[in-house]
């Protein structure tokens, strides 16, 4: 299962970050997790939302260039070394992950959302290895 | 050659290095530049197609013009005539004849060629001699050339002038200044001809290699860019040397059209053979002298590519009083700005228009992009600033890095110059209301 990632491009100028968190704030859309890569220009905001087309909607109506992109949001056991297994089956599939970051809720079991050079491929490789991917409809009851 | 010494307070002789071309009357000069005016209007209307139909356009023959006084009646040439006719459209030779080119940016992609005859080689080594006497450089100097060789008129040029001169000549070119300060001590070189800017940081790099103490530098000729009064002083005291600004562009020559003497009140030109007029911008008629406006050259002696009323677009003034150096050649004041929106970014020309044509080729960026030049450490920058087009945005900074080399290559093919790329976001960028709002100059060079 893919789940939609809202992008957002930032120009690394002074209260940008909170202009962008101001419009998804006011339009309810709600942050399950983000990843800030930055260079010297610019950042580029990454978000897991209850939401992510209205954010994309509203975020370009406020002019910002915002993208939707396919990611995997992949269940985990919330122990030492789970991780490490997981890649090693990516690895072996002969997938490259773009970037990953983590998004963690209390209890028996982690969440990760990856980036991978070939989402569909990774996804069936996932699957076949018994390991959970989630939809956003998932992703929001959690 | 005459060569006379004058004395400047200190007793230190400075060289004329053409006394009587340099120091001749007024009514000497105008006598000769009315006698090669007529020789050059006969040339260009029986060897250049281009200036036959000009003047047959007008109504003009050869026979009209009969004295200096008379040029006005002439047609103008400009950078697009060249540009028209590339590349050697507007030569007056054949190409036997010719034994060098050199070649400088357009506006448009398409480079503006020059050609030389030798009997122009000469002249051009004749001219760039003056200047250098100018500085008091003289047989006994080590000069150093740190402009760039190549189709730039400005390394060749200052070479040849050199070597007429006499002094030991160092082709440095550009791009290694660590090479150019270890030369610099090791050899003693007492002179040095490159771009101010560049002279500045040259100073920079010496007084952080502990080598400031061990310089033999007394002269320095700058030119291929603009300067200020106050970038003089800073030169002439950071290295503890005379520094003097030389002028030239490559249709009318390349340096060496003009040079200021130790006096420092404008730049003499050599007019007996390249012809000054200052046009008034509005009605483009002769100004008066100290009054501002346009410089027009007309290349009195050129065989390879004669050219009349060259629009330079460079605004100055011109004076004809006698200079306290003894030399009466007339002078145009430091330069005030252009007529056109060109900017001199590290001694090359760039044109907003050559910016604007590249990205049209880049599928990814909108056509709105905003030019900044500064001067960091003595040296130009150039940063461009561009907005990727919405369709190609993506989430990974490996893409957009990409991107931003890809532009940046775009640009270095199209300007010469190698320029910081920043992607900026959507609807930030001016849209377009004409030329000048695509530039920020921070550079204070008039």
């Amino acid at each position: 299962m893919f789940a939609k990632q809202l992008s957002v491009f930032i120009e690394n100028r002074q209260g940008r970050l909170g202009e962008v968190l101001n419009v998804l704030g006011q339009n309810g859309v709600n942050i399950l997790s983000m990843s800030l890569a930055d260079t010297t220009e610019y950042g580029l905001l990454r978000l897991i939302v209850n939401n992510p087309e209205m954010g994309k909607e509203k975020l370009t109506e406020a002019g910002f260039s915002s993208l939707l992109s396919d990611v995997l949001v992949i269940q985990i056991p919330h122990k030492a070394g789970s991780l490490q297994k997981l890649l090693k089956c990516i690895e072996a599939a002969g997938v490259n992950i773009e970037y990953m970051y983590g998004l963690s809720i209390d209890g028996a079991e982690a969440y990760v959302v990856m980036k991978a050079s070939d989402v569909a491929k990774t996804e069936k490789v996932l699957s076949e290895n018994g390991v959970m991917t989630l939809s956003n409809d998932r992703i929001k009851t959690l | 050659m005459h060569k006379i010494y004058t004395y400047l307070k200190g007793g230190i002789p400075t060289m004329i290095w053409n006394e009587t071309k340099e120091c001749m009357s007024r009514d000497e000069m105008t006598h000769l530049q009315s006698a090669r005016l007529r020789k050059l209007v006969d040339y260009v209307y029986h060897n250049v197609e281009f200036y036959r139909k000009k003047m047959q356009a007008v109504g003009l023959m050869p026979g009209d013009i009969k004295g200096i006084e008379d040029i006005t009646k002439l047609p103008f040439t400009t950078k697009d005539d060249l540009r028209d006719t590339y590349p050697f459209g507007l030569f007056a030779v054949p190409n036997s004849e010719i034994v060098r080119v050199h070649a400088s940016s357009g506006t448009t992609g398409k480079a503006t060629v020059v050609g030389y005859t030798r009997y122009d080689i000469d002249i051009w080594a004749e001219c760039v001699a003056r200047c250098l006497a100018m500085a008091n450089i003289g047989k006994n100097d080590i000069i150093q050339i740190a402009y760039g060789y190549g189709l730039f008129t400005g390394g060749l040029g200052a070479h040849y002038g050199a070597e007429k001169i006499g002094a030991t000549v160092v082709p440095m070119s550009t791009g290694n200044s660590k090479k150019l300060t270890t030369m610099m001590v090791d050899f003693g070189a007492t002179a040095i001809a490159c771009t101010p800017s560049y002279l500045l940081h040259i100073s920079e790099v010496l007084r952080e290699e502990g080598l400031i103490d061990q310089i033999k530098l007394k002269a320095a000729i700058c030119g291929a860019e603009p300067w200020t009064e106050k970038m003089r002083n800073e030169i002439e005291q950071s290295l503890n040397i005379k520094a003097h600004d030389i002028y030239g562009l490559s249709e009318v020559m390349g340096p060496g059209v003009a040079c200021d003497c130790e006096y420092h009140m404008g730049l003499h030109v050599n007019e007996d053979h390249f012809y000054p007029e200052v046009l008034n911008s509005a009605t483009m008629m002769p100004a008066a002298d100290g009054e501002t406006g346009e410089l027009v050259f007309t290349t009195l002696t050129k065989e390879g590519l004669p050219l009349i009323r060259y629009r330079t677009k460079d605004l100055t003034s011109i004076s004809h009083d006698k200079c306290s150096c003894g030399r009466t050649t007339a002078r145009i004041s430091r330069f005030k700005g252009r007529v056109d929106d060109m900017l001199i970014i590290r001694g090359v020309n760039v044109f907003p228009s050559q910016i604007e044509a590249a990205l049209v080729d880049v599928e990814e960026v909108t056509p709105h992009y905003m030019m900044i030049v500064d001067r960091v450490n003595n040296l130009d920058t150039l940063e461009i600033m561009v907005e990727v087009d919405t369709k190609y945005y993506t989430d990974e900074i490996r893409k957009l890095e990409a991107l931003t080399k890809k532009i940046g290559h775009v640009i270095q093919q199209a300007i010469g110059l190698s320029a910081k790329i920043k992607i900026v976001e959507p609807q930030t960028l001016v849209r377009s209301q004409g030329k000048a709002v695509h530039v920020q100059d921070k550079r204070k060079l008039y």
